[in-house]
């Protein structure tokens, strides 16, 4: 107790500890702690600063949102949103016959109801509307977008499907293909049995080793070359089955990574328990390893999603490519008109492929089961 | 039974030989079809883009609107394949599309390898457009420039051709599209700006200011823009070639979608043959002998098309210049229809 001092009365006031909690200790902590990220938290204001209010000047407030051509004629220094609003159906639909328009619309709406009810998982019969978005919506999708005269539905050619709704289709069908597939190449470059392993091997490095505009081409410009004239086969089929080979050799390679992460105990334990290959695979190795790699799959995903805007190289309308069509239309060549269009095709990529990261993130976070690192 | 069938044949046969007209695979494809398949751009202002209903339009649009007319008397029945410059020649030799109308220069090679060309509907020429602060009145004082322009075209071939043959240095700065090639250019990346003058006519509007660039006076290539078809089916080609003979002639002869039924009834036998009132002009080419009289009611003579399309009362705001006709200063001249 030496050098212990007693005193009598109140304390003065002491000064407050500096606060834990709220804005300001939010801001110390993360923005302001050390010269080093006080200069970087500046220079990112600054950048922000700098270029934050000029996008959203030309973007929102000094843009032009009604009055047709001419009003972004007398302004063209804002975004020029009449052009997107006068050709909406076109950047959704394509050249896809108006009267037939109900049919895009019945399968866009399936597909989103079928979305939603699937992301929640406490759906009763889950399990079934899985099984018709995986299985029967592909062929009823085909038949109303294709038409069946037998059903009287006019048959709507594919040159004239587009927009929007085309980025989906060849979207979704590389999505929907190339999980299997890839899975699949990823058992097989993994077996034992040589000359699977090679085959797959072969396929997996050739497909990965020529990019997607190699593939794109050969497909419209090389294949027709060795059919006999007059003898083709759909275009947009070709595309799409490109893309789909495509993009399941990448997803064979995520898969494979899953795959050599599960510990060798895991197999070991499913052979000692006499499970045969195919049910060892199924209900020991890929659950644990699909897991694993969902971060990868939703990436390739997210990058076959943004790939599909290439077939425009190939002259298929998709999004991006109805929208540089449009922009070709001389009743809209003005200066705002070109970036406008563009702003509008990566707006609406973006919503699609943050969605999609977001679920990615949801399902790591239900699914992490002592694996999370 | 059996003896009725033969005679009925028979006839059918005579009748066949009879109208000797040139037998055209494609003609009969496309009439099974219903429809003719058309190669157009991906968007070309005033030669094929869509409009804001989603129907193309353009100088080219219109060509293949007047061959569905010419052959089913209907401008709709007509499906358009959007091409890009490098896969056009390949959709058109797999037989993909029926006929090519894609703002397609003619050339000796192109004539030769890949189709045969039916005739010129826009002359066109490669130009150059420069900052008017660069202070340039010549192409000749080019030197060192770095100049804009397209891929896959003979655009890029010319440019090559005229600065070798002067004796000058310059960079290419090439892109895919015409709109990249405008934000470049409008951005300062290259000091020129080199395609067809009825391009740089269409991409001026879209730079920031117009009124500070000019467009210098050579004409460095000769650009007859035309449709072709196939090799192999000149049947076919005689369709295309008088199809788009019969718009041009049609405005020298004055008769348009206006008055195309009074003039039907003119005395001329000029356009008494061209309307098919006389003659039987259509059923040589083995079409109606009005097809050229549905060409014109439907879609319009040369000079309808040319001013709805590209004329001085669209943006583009071209002046006939030397597409007027022979009779008026220019070089357009279609062989007489007889």
């Amino acid at each position: 107790m030496a050098g212990g001092r007693i005193y009598s009365g109140d304390l003065p006031d002491q000064p407050a500890p500096m606060a834990t909690e709220g804005p300001v200790a939010w801001l110390r902590d993360n923005m302001f702690n050390g010269v080093f990220n006080t200069v970087l938290t500046i220079l990112m204001g600054l950048l922000l600063l700098w270029m934050v209010p000029p996008a959203l000047n030309w973007l929102v407030f000094n843009a032009n949102w009604t009055g047709g051509a001419e009003a972004c004629r007398v302004n063209p220094d804002g975004a020029c949103w009449p052009f997107v609003s006068a050709r909406w159906e076109q950047f959704l639909y394509g050249f896809y016959e108006k009267s037939e328009y109900w049919r895009v619309n019945i399968l866009l709406a399936v597909l989103a109801v079928g979305i939603v009810l699937l992301v929640f998982e406490k759906m009763p019969g889950r399990k079934y509307i899985a099984f018709f978005m995986l299985f029967i919506y592909p062929i009823m999708a085909f038949i109303l977008l294709y038409g069946n005269e037998k059903l009287g539905l006019p048959i709507v050619d594919t040159p004239q499907w587009g927009g929007f709704m085309l980025t989906l289709v060849i979207a979704l069908s590389g999505i929907v293909a190339s999980l299997p597939l890839g899975i699949l190449l990823a058992l097989g470059r993994r077996s034992k049995m040589p000359i699977i392993s090679l085959l797959s091997t072969i396929f997996i490095e050739f497909w990965r080793g020529i990019p997607l505009v190699a593939v794109l081409f050969m497909a419209t410009i090389m294949f027709p070359l060795f059919l006999p004239p007059g003898m083709s086969f759909d275009q947009l089929l070709r595309a799409i089955i490109g893309v789909a080979l495509f993009a399941s050799a990448y997803m064979a390679e995520v898969v494979r990574g899953g795959l050599q992460a599960i510990p060798k105990g895991q197999y070991e334990g499913a052979m000692a328990l006499g499970l045969p290959y195919p049910k060892m695979m199924r209900l020991i190795v890929l659950p644990q390893a699909l897991k694993i790699v969902i971060p990868g799959i939703v990436n390739t995903f997210i990058g076959l999603f943004k790939d599909t805007t290439l077939v425009l190289i190939i002259a298929l309308f998709d999004l991006l490519g109805i929208v540089q069509a449009s922009i070709a239309d001389p009743n809209w060549s003005i200066r705002s008109v070109p970036y406008s269009g563009y702003a509008f095709v990566a707006i609406v990529f973006w919503i699609c492929c943050y969605a999609m990261a977001r679920y990615s993130r949801y399902m790591e976070a239900k699914l992490h089961t002592g694996h999370k690192r | 039974m059996q003896l009725t069938k033969s005679i009925a044949a028979a006839a059918v046969l005579a009748a066949s030989v009879g109208t000797a007209h040139a037998a055209s695979e494609t003609l009969d494809a496309v009439k099974a079809k219903g429809f003719v398949q058309c190669g157009v751009s991906q968007g070309l202002p005033g030669f094929s883009n869509p409009d804001d209903q989603g129907k193309w339009t353009g100088l080219d649009v219109d060509f293949c609107r007047g061959m569905a007319a010419a052959i089913f008397g209907d401008a709709e029945a007509v499906k358009f394949t959007p091409l890009s410059a490098k896969v056009r020649f390949t959709a058109l030799t797999s037989g993909e599309i029926d006929v090519l109308a894609r703002n397609t220069t003619w050339t000796q090679t192109r004539d030769t390898d890949f189709g045969e060309f039916v005739g010129v509907n826009y002359y066109d020429g490669q130009g150059f457009m420069v900052p008017k602060a660069l202070g340039v009145a010549s192409a000749l004082e080019l030197d060192g420039a770095a100049v804009c322009t397209n891929t896959g075209t003979t655009t890029e071939l010319n440019v090559a051709d005229f600065f070798r043959a002067n004796n000058l240095n310059y960079t290419v700065v090439a892109f895919e599209k015409a709109d990249e090639v405008v934000a470049a250019y409008d951005a300062g990346r290259c000091d020129v700006y080199t395609t067809d003058r009825s391009g740089l006519a269409a991409q001026r509007t879209k730079l920031s200011k117009p009124d500070d660039h000019v467009v210098l006076p050579e004409i460095i290539s000769k650009e007859p823009l035309g449709p072709l078809v196939r090799h192999g089916d000149s049947g076919w080609g005689d369709i295309a070639r008088w199809s788009l003979n019969c718009m041009i002639n049609a405005e020298e002869l004055g008769v348009n979608s206006g008055n195309a039924a009074e003039m039907a009834k003119s005395d001329n036998p000029g356009i008494k043959r061209m309307m098919g009132t006389e003659g039987d002009m259509g059923s040589k080419l083995g079409l109606d002998n009005s097809f050229c009289s549905n060409i014109i009611s439907s879609v319009g003579n040369y000079a309808e098309s040319y001013d709805r399309n590209v004329g001085p009362d669209t943006p583009l705001k071209l002046d006939r210049g030397v597409n007027a006709l022979w009779s008026q200063g220019g070089i357009l001249y279609a062989a007489p229809m007889r």
